[in-house]
């Protein structure tokens, strides 16, 4: 519901009956080109939506940028030729994939970094447990009743 | 008056709320069994008057009351009634409500259920749980009353946001409350455990039925949303990794990583620390979730609030009880005793495996979320981090622990074989390498990804089958023995089996979606046709038609396969006066697990008009999957007496001592 909600404010602010993304008048006809506009356009973030892609968004100003996208593609430029020409007019902002640098360090490297931890501290926390002693302390048939009262009481 | 009556109710349950947050604790301190129990009665109240107050909401959705300001803001009265009762809950006030209603039906389920808690623990449990409803009851009066009156009262409503006039509304948000909010009884009980200083096993088996609970609305309620989502807006996709959506699945990553925990906590007595930080993170996720959404933080035009005065009083509640329940955790902690050993190779390690795995993949959703919104408010550069960031990097996270998964029920307590369970594995490798092998042999031009994961998918699937045939001895032992055997095994095997199964099934469905997804985006023209994966869509032309609060426009498809027409499919445009907005209506043409998505575009000026035409094949087993996994979570949850795994005692005396 909330993205829907969301997605349902978005529209009643920027969409004026318009109702698909890709149209059928923007497409390439090399088939080739159009495959490889489509994929970059999954990167490419509408700048004025949450989160969506150019390639789902139905905001005239991702179907500019789809446009540009193209027009980049038939001229001959490689994919991250249109990259680096969209970052270089908009900001890192219109990358869905923010590229590894700096300010993004903790971002790319914070989950590997903190599976890496966990398995180092698990395999420490293992080591010095000492596989010798893995018989726990029982409990003893007095707690054992305890236990079964307290938790085995009947719920009415 | 109704408002004013709803309005009051709500009062009186803060009243209420803040007594039981403090009689209970006061009365464990005196153990005075008469202050504890007066906890009891609270939270049936507050549940009372808190329905009541909801109650009173709906019914001025349901009159039409537009003198009360939300419901001018979200309704309308030429709307349909069942879209009236929803929308009650379609709006930042309403739905804070029904946060609150859950929350306090939880409270009174607790104080109905929990008479085999001791007395202190379930005193504490409600005070906890009271503490955090006070803070939403106040949030709600202060700051989003949805009783509030228009002076003069407006004739007419400005409608509910066509996107939400969906029966999903009815189903999605519920669910997904009961989920996040279910949580909330995990994070009371691990509050409760810190102050006591005392935990143990039956501590674990008091928790796990509420939390299994929650993750299994969680489940469906994601599930849900996500279908919604797929069937609404017109362009098939289930899944965005959206903020909104990730608010969702954190609690739901940290939620299943807690119920496999407290199951090593229940069976073993180990893990007991890690259990009560992960039930503590559960709902704190839950809490970053409500304020992600609620405060309008993530970009103020998109969502409901975006008033400051909220985000700031929601982001008062998360300091203080995320920053409250983790200092409690700190200090109190090193209390807790450290029972049950392990080695590594065994049912408690893959379990740690499991958690290893489910918190990385939570803390990689959470700093992707986070993350964009942390730079722009230190260094005010504005990043984004979108689909494919997670799919590189959430990904290869499940990929292990999908693995691993059928290897955990096989292995035994204390200390496993790992060599022997693969050879009991044998059957499950060997259907997950033929199907790659198949997949490699018949697909063509499909990368390496698709065919390892169907592969994986199967082998999860053989694997948790294999679990089940493992115990019930099948090839083993004459049937009749088997069917014994079957019958006799726990319900929560039964219920591990299928959750295991229902991921690998909605593996299934994304990994072949993703993978033979067609699509066809053209425009057309009456009698012309459009073909695609062996379906031959006839555009017949379009008709107008209107609905109780909008009008259509509907284009008719006829679907041929083989040239023998199977079917009809009318995909439509609404447009809302009210609100000057259009609405998709694909159609889905469901042929076994797999549907044609049709969604109908604009009308050229040449009479053409656009349509966008997909084949998703499978796509129904990524909600199925979800389903099956709630079914196992059913199954598990009609286990409370066998789970924890001692003998159930003998013959009892039939009258109890009153405590």
């Amino acid at each position: 519901m909330r993205r829907l909600a969301a997605m349902a404010l978005l529209f009643a602010a920027i969409t004026s009956g318009r109702s698909l993304a890709v149209q059928p008048d923007e497409m390439l006809k090399d088939q080739n080109l159009e495959a490889r506009a489509r994929e970059l356009s999954r990167e490419l973030r509408c700048m004025v939506c949450q989160n969506q892609s150019i390639d789902d968004s139905e905001a005239p100003l991702a179907r500019d940028l789809r446009l540009l996208v193209r027009e980049r593609l038939t001229k001959g430029d490689t994919d991250q030729q249109v990259l680096d020409f969209l970052v270089a007019r908009y900001g890192e902002f219109v990358l869905l994939k923010p590229p590894l640098e700096g300010r993004t360090i903790i971002l790319w490297t914070l989950p590997p970094l903190a599976l890496l931890a966990g398995a180092i501290g698990l395999f420490f926390a293992g080591r010095r447990r000492g596989l010798g002693q893995l018989e726990p302390a029982t409990l003893s048939n007095e707690e054992r009743r305890r236990l079964s009262t307290l938790v085995d009481k009947p719920r009415d | 008056m109704i408002p004013e009556l709803g309005h009051f109710a709500l009062v009186l349950a803060l009243g209420l709320g803040v007594i039981q947050s403090i009689v209970p604790v006061i009365g464990v301190q005196r153990r005075d069994g008469s202050l504890m129990r007066l906890a009891i009665s609270t939270a049936l109240a507050q549940f009372v008057f808190v329905a009541l107050s909801f109650l009173a909401l709906t019914i001025c959705y349901v009159t039409s009351d537009f003198s009360v300001a939300t419901v001018y803001e979200n309704s309308h009265s030429t709307m349909p009634l069942v879209y009236k009762f929803t929308s009650a809950w379609g709006n930042h006030e309403g739905s804070m409500l029904l946060w609150v209603l859950i929350l306090s039906l939880f409270g009174a389920l607790v104080a109905l259920f929990g008479s085999n808690l001791p007395a202190s623990l379930k005193s504490h449990v409600l005070a906890v749980q009271s503490w955090i409803a006070c803070a939403f009851y106040l949030f709600i009066l202060l700051t989003s009353n949805p009783f509030m009156r228009l002076v003069p009262a407006p004739f007419e409503g400005r409608d509910l946001n066509p996107i939400l006039q969906d029966i999903g509304l009815a189903i999605h948000p519920p669910l997904l409350y009961l989920g996040y909010v279910g949580f909330s009884i995990a994070f009371s009980f691990a509050i409760a455990a810190l102050l006591e200083g005392r935990i143990d096993a039956a501590w674990a088996r008091w928790v796990r039925p509420w939390t299994l609970a929650a993750w299994m609305c969680l489940t469906v309620g994601i599930a849900m949303g996500s279908y919604w989502a797929y069937y609404e807006l017109g362009w098939g996709g289930f899944w965005f990794w959206d903020p909104v959506e990730n608010a969702s699945l954190m609690p739901w990553l940290a939620g299943t990583a807690l119920l496999h925990s407290a199951v090593v906590m229940e069976k073993r007595n180990a893990l007991k620390i890690w259990t009560i930080l992960l039930a503590i993170l559960a709902f704190s996720l839950s809490l970053v979730g409500t304020f992600l959404v609620r405060s309008g933080v993530l970009t103020s035009v998109h969502t409901f609030a975006s008033d400051p005065a909220r985000g700031v009083f929601i982001l008062a509640i998360l300091v203080i009880f995320i920053g409250g329940g983790l200092s409690l955790f700190a200090w109190r902690a090193p209390l807790l005793k450290q029972g049950g050993l392990f080695a590594p190779i065994s049912r408690e390690g893959a379990l740690v495996l499991n958690n290893l795995f489910l918190t990385t993949a939570c803390l990689t959703v959470f700093v992707g979320t986070l993350y964009p919104l942390a730079l722009e408010a230190v260094t005010g550069t504005k990043i984004s981090v979108g689909a494919p960031f997670f799919n590189l990097t959430f990904g290869p996270l499940f990929v292990p622990l999908l693995f691993a998964m059928p290897f955990g029920p096989l292995l035994a307590w204390k200390r496993g074989d790992v060599l022997g369970v693969a050879q009991r594995l044998m059957a499950a490798f060997a259907v997950g390498l033929v199907t790659i092998a198949i997949v490699v042999a018949t697909a063509s031009e499909v990368s390496i990804l698709a065919p390892f994961g169907i592969g994986l998918a199967l082998f999860v699937m053989a694997g948790a089958v294999t679990d089940v045939v493992e115990r019930v001895g099948l090839f083993r032992v004459p049937l009749s023995v088997v069917r014994q055997r079957a019958a006799g095994l726990p319900r929560s095997v039964w219920g591990t089996a299928f959750a295991h199964f229902g991921i690998a099934v909605t593996l299934l469905g994304v990994v072949t979606v993703g993978t033979w997804a067609s699509e066809r985006i053209v425009g057309l023209k009456p009698s012309q046709t459009v073909s695609l994966s062996g379906f031959d869509l006839t555009f017949d032309g379009l008709v107008q038609r209107s609905g109780p609060n909008y009008r259509e426009l509907i284009g008719k498809f006829t679907v041929r396969r083989g040239g023998l027409p199977i079917a009809t499919m009318e995909p439509a445009k609404r447009s809302f006066e009210s609100r000057a907005t259009t609405t998709t209506e694909a159609a889905l043409l469901t042929r076994g697990f797999s549907q044609v998505y049709l969604s109908l575009g604009d009308v050229n000026d040449d009479g053409s008009v656009a349509v966008r035409l997909y084949y998703k094949p499978l796509v129904l087993l990524i909600w199925i999957g979800a389903i099956v996994m709630m079914l196992g979570g059913t199954l598990s949850l009609s286990d409370r007496r066998l789970r924890i795994g001692a003998p159930r005692p003998a013959a009892k005396p039939a009258v109890q001592p009153a405590e």
